[in-house]
């Protein structure tokens, strides 16, 4: 039997919740078919989950591409067939990359599993990011190591704790909900082992009563606490925080059945979601936003 | 003995030859062995410059790997041997990493400018932190002229100079005390 789980025609990092609460009932060896025909965008958190999603069935899922050729030949440009082929069998057309002048990519998806594979995504993006981050979001020039070290450090909990690669993509696009700005957003999704069981595997780690999905993000995202003994581990996360408070930008990480964010002034979200549906791994987005000088 | 450990090259030389930014762990880690290998090869005593210039990225893993856990080893008590260290060519966004880690672990470096003027970056209480800058100021010293130029103790003096050294802040000559960095 194929259970079928309609995607959004907006697929957002929090559009993507709907795939989930759709998905979490299904047992993982029973085969799913995601029906994107009617999705018209899907932000790079978007794209690279339903690749997580992919990686966390043990039955390979069906994909039906977006009908729509723009929509289509945009997901190729991001590089997302390029993986979706293997970890899907795709149905509908999948459209052709169209060669164009925007440079709203500047990390096609790219997979994470090893060191070497940091290094490679730190070198590619230090080539496009200065030009983008300060021409286009008018954001300051000194932010463009930090952003290349954001990207760095998140993509680095993948190799250090999932346990499994992922992949990570990085893109700007308008925000149009409240901020009505340009932003840059970085998204690294991994299907692993997940932030709860990375905390429990530390040794000699004693457990609250209150111990969950939830305790474990807060414990790593804002309390700097890792699996490793190690003084020095930790920072990665803290380093994340810290770029994003300078410059006005929004982190946010599932793992499990919850969700934390830093969520700054333009934006309504909530700092913590719990009982979510569940789903493995760990899914952060980090959002900068464009600078608006006083003219 | 000088020596000077471009880490760039070391980078290059232990990971990849293609590689001029300084991420992950396993990266920094690698790049520590390379620079205690080079070490190991000096003599008891030594003055190391750590030459950051042709290092594009450096990020918390790769500085907490090789800034914060190369002075932990040799200023502690088991240290391998006497050896100081002076980083040269920290660009600002190196300096982000550095002061980040230096703060997580409670460690301070010198770190010496294009124009050669030397200073101090990381966690060091007031007393020290005058001491050094005054040790700096009057080139060699002794605890005495620390005191006079402090105002604090003698006897707080000795022991505040002692301490600098052990965080390998500064150096114990024949003829007085020098901050890391007052001869390169």
């Amino acid at each position: 039997m194929t259970t079928v789980i309609n995607l959004p025609p907006s697929l957002d990092e929090r559009t993507f919740e709907t795939v989930l609460e759709q998905l979490a009932p299904i047992p993982i060896d029973e085969k799913v078919l995601l029906d994107g025909r009617h999705t018209r965008w899907a932000s790079p958190y978007g794209l690279i989950a339903l690749l997580t999603v992919a990686q966390s069935r043990a039955e390979k899922p069906a994909l039906y591409a977006p009908e729509a050729e723009e929509t289509g030949s945009y997901w190729a440009r991001t590089g997302f067939f390029k993986f979706a082929e293997d970890l899907f069998e795709i149905h509908g057309t999948v459209h052709r990359a169209r060669t164009s002048g925007e440079s709203d990519v500047l990390l096609e998806i790219t997979p994470v599993a090893k060191s070497e594979d940091v290094h490679e995504v730190v070198s590619r993006i230090q080539q496009k990011s200065a030009a983008i981050l300060v021409k286009e979001l008018n954001i300051d020039a000194k932010a463009t190591m930090g952003f290349a070290m954001t990207l760095s450090e998140a993509c680095q909990n993948i190799v250090e704790h999932a346990g499994r690669g992922g992949w990570v993509a990085v893109q700007t696009y308008r925000w149009q909900k409240r901020l009505g700005r340009r932003v840059v957003v970085i998204a690294v999704c991994d299907a692993g082992v997940g932030f709860r069981q990375s905390l429990e595997s530390a040794q000699g780690r004693r457990m609250s009563d209150r111990w969950d999905d939830g305790m474990a993000l807060e414990e790593a995202v804002i309390r700097g606490v890792s699996r490793f003994r190690d003084p020095g581990r930790g920072q990665g996360l803290a380093g994340v925080r810290r770029y994003i408070g300078r410059w006005d930008g929004k982190l946010s990480v599932r793992s499990g059945t919850a969700r934390i964010a830093i969520v700054p002034s333009w934006d309504e979200d909530v700092p913590l979601e719990e009982k979510l549906p569940p789903f493995p791994g760990a899914q952060m987005q980090i959002t900068i936003p464009e600078r608006i000088t006083d003219r | 003995m000088i020596n000077h450990i471009d880490l760039g090259t070391v980078l290059r030389r232990t990971v990849c030859d293609l590689y001029s930014d300084l991420v992950t762990r396993p990266t920094g880690a690698a790049v520590r062995d390379g620079i205690e290998k080079q070490l190991s090869e000096l003599g008891d005593r030594s003055l190391t410059v750590i030459d950051f210039s042709h290092v594009g990225l450096l990020d918390y893993s790769c500085a907490d790997e090789i800034v914060a856990k190369l002075l932990m080893r040799y200023a502690a008590d088991s240290a391998p041997r006497d050896a100081y260290f002076l980083f040269r060519g920290v660009s600002d966004s190196h300096l982000d990493a550095i002061e980040t880690v230096l703060e997580r672990h409670g460690l301070a470096i010198v770190a010496q400018a294009d124009d050669g003027s030397v200073v101090l970056v990381g966690t060091v209480d007031d007393p020290a932190r005058r001491a050094w800058e005054a040790m700096n100021r009057l080139g060699r010293a002794m605890a005495v002229d620390l005191a006079r130029e402090t105002g604090i103790a003698p006897e707080a003096a000795e022991l505040v100079l002692g301490a600098l050294c052990r965080r390998r802040l500064a150096i114990q000559l024949e003829d007085g005390y020098v901050v890391v960095g007052a001869v390169t």
